[in-house]
């Protein structure tokens, strides 16, 4: 039961929200069906090839593509010809450092990146430094921000790259761009951004934050899945090797053929996005404030990951301490909501990134990622509260960790027997 | 809006009823197949159902077909996953096989008149190589729809030990299609080009073999290649998959293809690779003195869309680095366009197709045989 269609009926007017609930938004979004409706028409009427040369359908396709180009340059202050759309930002991110890397290789070896990255930044740089490269990766404040002063520390005559999110994808929280991306420019070094959790929840200007590179995704921002796009710049011009190689498609960076209708909706979902962003962050906020201030009221021993003030509206991340975390997701069957990035959130390791936040494994364990989205409502917050609020009170009651730790008890401080 | 007849099949083609259902049931729904909770079960079992129904096309196991974002991803991942092998490919391959052939100097075969790669090219170039090689066989071309002599090519590969990958991009629905028949060990997808979507295509193993990722990072298609899966066009691929593997369409594109090029005998066109095994939807034929270009051009202004070789980035139209594989000589290679028909065309579109190909031509028009009016 997992339809926009009936998440729409589920909402609609009712008192009580039909379950399960969807709040994993940073997982991926609903397709947005106004870019459902934009799309179709490229899969039936126009379907043609647009590298199709010779022919009317190869024609529209290509105007279709060209069309969708301009609206993906324009929510990011690009010019289009520095677009190249990928099979989706995991394409985008490898396309990014190992093909600037690879151009540069001998020249300049050395890529800065952080500790809290997506999982394909951190494969590639891994991978690099098979290759012989060498990575620096920084770690982040408590609060899951870089240190700038040890960025630029790190900063050497050899660094080609640096590849910073602009957004976390458990956390939410915004890296501060514009400030890297001076130091990266006074520095000559090339500044890329994982701005898949960013595009369309955030203002971004690459030519105001000095961004060289910017990975972007589909279905985080309400598109399809299967599509997302590299910003290259072209002034001062980035060069990189190409990952797919054949008919030498997106200027040679990227071969294969355009998916059209996949092209038209992401260009679909960013002219959303830009003409709504300022609306939707604002409700979002409302909502995500409702959400913590309804669970701070009622649950003591609750802990935000990540920075408040500088994070996108539509996420949360909570630790709840003295429940178990298996059980927690037992408890709220209803939400979907995930405790960990969606990636690695099949294995039952603490995630990486409250790791390098500090946070403690059991706290670790013990974390909700709450993703609010455009098609969440007040009733879906209530009811998510709710069932949180019960579930982390009825295994509180259950636990003697939560009995001794209301005794006064440092739980630290108990040595256990040996078995 | 287009309303031009479309005989451009081998470019990409639209998806059939099935799969546009099955694609758009997909799209409405939410969720990522890697995450645990229904919506990403939901999406993962779409995902399966379409790897088993993939499988089934063509004999695999579901676990070894790994989902990419098309056929040029499929085979820049299967050349990259060759090891250590030299690189064996023959110069009718599609351009994301001669483009990194190319780039690390493989060993090109040569090919006969007919449109068929040269076997005792192959088994030169085996021996050349001296250890267990790569070798990249299409199983057929998408210019001239000439069907490869994979099987042999096999039986040539495996008896030194070597590898064979095969780009089948063109064959499902329009031609049988087995991986143990065909005996190669890695088989290229492509949904598009079979009445899929755009956005999916497959690498099918035979076997357990190991796969050097392209695209790192989350651990999907068994750390094969990474990526939230596109599970509306993978959905869609399954559907078309289930269609292809009844061959329902391939006698009647094959009547239709026979009475074109009966119609255009009349006025004595070569057909490309006409004695060799072709799909039966492709016709390859170059016009004497007349250049693909402005024969295409020409065609599409009479409302019929055709192409001149294949779809590519590059805005001129270079001659067809088939036909000059094939020895055809650089003037019919200049001329030669590709009329690629699907299950949507019909009899009177052919020969309306063959009634402005012969005004555009200024052949002399005696007698066609059956001729309709042109619809």
């Amino acid at each position: 039961m997992s339809s926009l269609q009936e998440m729409k009926i589920a909402t609609d007017g009712q008192n009580r929200p039909k379950t399960p609930i969807y709040l994993d938004y940073q997982a991926t979004t609903p397709t947005d069906p106004r870019v459902v409706d934009a799309m179709l028409p490229y899969f039936t009427t126009h379907f043609g090839n647009p590298h199709s040369r010779n022919h009317s359908y190869g024609w529209e396709a290509e105007k279709a593509v060209e069309t969708a180009r301009a609206q993906v340059a324009s929510i990011i202050g690009a010019d289009e010809k520095e677009i190249i759309f990928t099979s989706g930002a995991t394409e985008s991110n490898n396309l990014a450092l190992k093909g600037v890397a690879h151009f540069y290789k001998g020249k300049k070896n050395h890529l800065i990146t952080v500790v809290t990255e997506h999982k394909c930044v951190l494969d590639s740089c891994r991978h690099l430094e098979l290759e012989g490269f060498e990575i620096t990766y920084l770690p982040v404040q408590q609060n899951g921000l870089i240190d700038l002063e040890q960025l630029k520390a790190a900063i050497r005559p050899d660094t080609c790259i640096v590849s910073v999110m602009a957004v976390n994808n458990e956390i939410g929280v915004i890296q501060p761009l514009a400030e890297i991306g001076k130091i990266c420019r006074e520095r000559k070094v090339y500044f890329h951004t994982d701005a898949a959790q960013a595009v369309g929840k955030i203002p971004l200007n690459v030519d105001e934050m000095n961004i060289d590179l910017m990975s972007i995704s589909g279905h985080k921002i309400y598109g399809p899945k299967g599509i997302g796009a590299l910003y290259v710049r072209r002034k001062p011009r980035v060069r990189l090797e190409a990952l797919i190689h054949g008919g030498g498609q997106e200027r040679g960076m990227r071969s294969g053929t355009l998916a059209t209708p996949l092209c038209v909706g992401l260009g679909e979902a960013c002219a959303i996005a830009q003409r709504e962003m300022g609306a939707e962050a604002e409700r979002l906020m409302g909502l995500r404030d409702r959400f913590y201030k309804k669970i701070k009221e009622q649950l003591p021993e609750v802990y935000l990951n990540g920075d408040l003030d500088s994070r996108i509206p539509g996420n949360l991340n909570l630790s709840f301490a003295y429940v178990e975390g298996e059980g927690l997701m037992m408890g709220i069957k209803d939400l979907a909501v995930s405790s960990g990035s969606a990636c690695t959130s099949a294995s039952l390791e603490p995630s990486y990134v409250l790791r390098a936040l500090g946070v403690e494994e059991e706290l670790a364990h013990t974390s909700l990622r709450i993703g609010l989205g455009r098609f969440t409502t007040e009733q879906d917050v209530d009811y998510a509260v709710e069932h949180i609020v019960e579930s982390v009170q009825r295994l509180r009651a259950m636990s003697p960790l939560w009995e001794m730790a209301q005794e006064g008890i440092d739980i630290k401080s108990i040595k256990w027997a040996e078995h | 809006m287009s309303n031009a007849i479309y005989m451009d099949a081998n470019a990409t083609t639209p998806p059939s009823a099935a799969a546009l259902a099955a694609l758009e049931a997909a799209l409405r729904v939410t969720g990522n197949p890697s995450s645990v909770h229904g919506f990403g079960r939901a999406a993962r079992g779409l995902v399966d159902r379409a790897r088993a129904q993939v499988a089934q096309l063509v004999g695999a196991k579901a676990e070894n077909v790994i989902f990419v974002a098309g056929g040029t991803e499929a085979n820049n991942l299967a050349l990259a996953s060759r090891g250590a092998r030299p690189l064996i490919v023959s110069g009718i391959e599609h351009e994301s096989v001669l483009k990194p052939a190319q780039a690390v100097g493989a060993r090109i075969l040569r090919v006969q008149r007919n449109g068929q790669v040269d076997l005792d090219d192959l088994a030169a170039a085996l021996r050349e190589a001296g250890r267990p090689a790569f070798v990249s066989i299409m199983l057929a071309n998408n210019e001239t729809g000439v069907i490869q002599p994979v099987r042999e090519a096999a039986g040539l590969v495996h008896a030194s030990g070597g590898l064979l990958h095969c780009d089948a991009s063109q064959a499902p629905g329009r031609t049988a299609l087995d991986l143990s028949e065909l005996g190669a060990d890695l088989l290229t997808l492509s949904a598009h080009k079979m009445g899929g979507a755009l956005g999916a295509g497959a690498l099918v193993l035979k076997g357990d073999l190991a796969i050097a990722a392209m695209l790192i990072g989350g651990g999907q298609e068994k750390f094969r290649r990474a990526g939230t899966e596109n599970v509306p066009a993978i959905a869609a691929f399954g559907a078309a998959a289930e269609e292809a593997r009844t061959l329902a369409h391939a006698a009647r594109m094959a009547a239709l293809r026979e009475r074109l090029e009966v119609q255009l005998a009349e006025f004595g066109i070569e057909v490309l690779g006409k004695d060799a095994p072709r799909l039966p939807n492709t016709a390859c034929v170059a016009v004497a003195g007349k250049s693909s270009e402005t024969l295409v051009m020409a065609l599409d202004l009479a409302g019929y869309a055709v192409s001149a070789g294949s779809a590519c980035s590059s805005g001129k139209v270079k001659p067809s680095h088939v036909a000059l594989a094939m020895g055809c000589g650089e003037e019919i290679a200049k001329s030669a366009i590709r009329i690629s028909l699907g299950w949507w065309n019909t009899e009177a579109e052919i020969d309306g197709l063959v009634t402005r190909l012969a005004n555009i031509a200024g052949w002399k028009v005696h007698s066609l045989p059956d001729m309709q009016p042109a619809a």
